[in-house]
């Protein structure tokens, strides 16, 4: 790959018709991010063991499992849906948009980073992130998630789980050429009659473009993610919410006036 | 579809040091402005409820920031970062309009300032018998101060709609159903503490005839937040603590019972006027206050 340079626009594309859901994007995040993990679990009702993405772990590979509850009929046992998911770097970040301390940027790289020595742990950026990816650390009472291997990318290295990525699941790289391959992956897809597959943030119709974007095998919602109707920003609802305490409160004060006005010193 | 009903997120398990922050927050914010409404609109004999007003609203108001200051946990040293961005190359005042908790902040701040020399100007007017503020310049700095603190009594309620949580984001009403209910728990409070402070038994029949304005305004309100979310598809969601729901209700049923059997306060001598109140009036407030509580938590709960 060539240099990695500041001022240009990086992201992933991650294409989950090829994820075999073996999880070293999950060790290897942790290894270089030196992340302990959660206490290990047992779901009991999946492969995914991981759970979710927290501020443990950066990088969850979903299993959406297909597989009927009753013996079926060859072939119709649908296939399990693998996917890697990481914080998807919004061009328009809903964490951003509300942090109030200013702890959450946009690099130089064009992904979003949370400054550990600003953040409060407030947790309005958990709050607000459509895709469930932050989460916080008891210990430090900060807010966490992907970096996108921010240090590494400052030392011209691609970030830990694509290196790791056997199967090119993930693939890293300036934005403009991962669009061009996610493009041209799609059409070779299609033109092999596998018509469902899609990709999701590669257009400015979820969250204005997505830095880790995907391309997947079935509809949004089935991978956990909002389709672009659903993808909105938490902005959206300040002017309700301001509208409907400015009449509550005028009618409040109408209704005080009202209840305590002179009535003659009896 | 405007409001999204649809959610894939993380609960920011904001627990009981935000509900307890609300609570106070609406308290702080409602008592500061009946207390104004009470001087600007009663009579000189509403003046000793006014000034129990503005003591309520000082002392929440000290509580709110060491709430939100423990719910940082670890980073809790770290609170002044909400004001001031300590990014290398980019430091200078914190203020984005867009986001509630950062104008809350602020707000929250300034608030401070007016309920300190209103509580001030109060103290000082019942130990010296005179004010710290001349009249007409108390007034434009009691309005003033009204406008904020009603402010932070509702804006928790934008806080949790700007956000992309179930039953938070789905709906606009709750912004003015913690500002309906933050003034009727601001009367409650105040018509409780009346009974402390005998001349100012005078105003308990207006209080409790503004709690049930108030409350007949939060019922209004809160069927337009069942109604919202339902449409949101989040009914699921409020369901379960339908407990909280009924203790909520139970406190506006007996705001507005309280409010069409209004209690005949007799002028005779102002102890003896609280008498025949103190315990239905007691028993009302104290109904109202948990109902505020309950209703809060609720909400804040329905999401997480």
């Amino acid at each position: 790959m060539a240099t990695i340079q500041a001022g240009q626009e990086y992201g992933f594309f991650t294409d989950t018709s090829i994820c075999i859901g073996c999880k070293a994007c999950e060790v290897a995040c942790k290894e270089w991010n030196q992340l302990q993990g959660d206490s290990p679990s047992f779901l009991a009702d999946s492969f995914d063991n991981t759970g979710k993405l927290d501020a443990q772990n950066w990088r969850h590979v979903k299993f959406i499992e297909h597989v009927p509850d009753r013996s079926s009929t060859p072939g119709n046992g649908t296939a399990w849906l693998m996917m890697s998911d990481v914080c998807k770097h919004c061009k328009q970040a809903s964490c951003m948009e509300v942090c109030p301390t200013g702890a959450i940027i946009r690099t130089e790289f064009n992904t979003v980073f949370i400054q550990q020595d600003v953040c409060n742990g407030c947790r309005n950026c958990i709050a607000a992130c459509p895709y469930g990816v932050i989460g916080i650390n008891q210990e430090t009472g900060t807010a966490h998630k992907c970096t996108l291997c921010y240090d590494r990318l400052q030392g011209g290295l691609e970030p830990a789980c694509a290196k790791a990525c056997p199967t090119q699941s993930i693939q890293f790289g300036p934005l403009a050429e991962l669009q061009k391959a996610a493009d041209v992956r799609l059409a070779a897809l299609h033109s092999q009659g596998v018509s469902q597959a899609q990709l999701y943030g590669r257009d400015d119709k979820v969250y204005g473009g997505l830095n880790a974007f995907f391309l997947l095998m079935d509809k949004p919602e089935t991978y956990g993610l909002p389709n672009a109707e659903n993808a909105t920003l938490p902005s959206r609802n300040n002017i309700g919410g301001y509208a409907a305490a400015l009449v509550t409160g005028v009618l409040g004060v109408i209704a005080g006036l009202v209840a305590f006005r002179r009535r003659g010193m009896s | 579809m405007f409001l999204a009903a649809e959610h894939f997120v993380h609960a920011p398990e904001w627990l009981w040091w935000i509900l307890f922050y609300f609570f106070f927050a609406g308290l702080a914010g409602g008592s500061y402005a009946l207390a104004t409404l009470l001087r600007l609109s009663g009579d000189a004999r509403d003046e000793p409820a006014a000034r129990i007003g503005f003591y309520i609203s000082l002392l929440a108001t000290i509580i709110c920031p060491i709430l939100l200051t423990a719910d940082l946990g670890a980073s809790w040293w770290k609170f002044w970062h909400m004001l001031i961005n300590v990014t290398p190359g980019d430091t200078g005042l914190n203020f984005k309009y867009w986001s509630p908790m950062s104008v809350g902040v602020w707000a929250l701040l300034v608030f401070g300032f007016f309920a300190l020399v209103s509580a001030a100007d109060a103290w000082l007017a019942d130990r010296r018998g005179r004010p710290l503020l001349p009249g007409a310049i108390n007034r434009v700095f009691m309005i003033v101060g009204s406008v904020v603190g009603l402010f932070i009594t509702s804006y928790t309620g934008v806080l949790l709609s700007v956000s992309n949580q179930p039953v938070w984001s789905d709906t606009w009403m709750i912004s003015g159903l913690f500002l309906a209910s933050g003034l009727s728990g601001s009367a409650a409070l105040i018509t409780l503490l009346v009974r402390y402070r005998a001349e100012a038994a005078h105003s308990l029949e207006r209080l409790r005839l503004a709690d049930g304005y108030f409350s007949i305004l939060e019922l209004v309100l809160l069927v337009a937040f069942f109604l919202t979310v339902a449409l949101a598809g989040q009914a699921a969601r409020i369901v379960p603590w339908f407990p909280l729901w009924i203790l909520a209700l139970v406190g506006i049923g007996a705001s507005l019972l309280g409010f069409r059997r209004p209690s005949r306060v007799s002028h005779g001598t102002e102890t003896a006027a609280l008498a025949p109140v103190a315990v239905e009036a007691t028993v009302v407030s104290v109904l109202v206050l948990i109902a505020v509580l309950a209703m809060r938590a609720a909400v804040i709960f329905s999401a997480q």
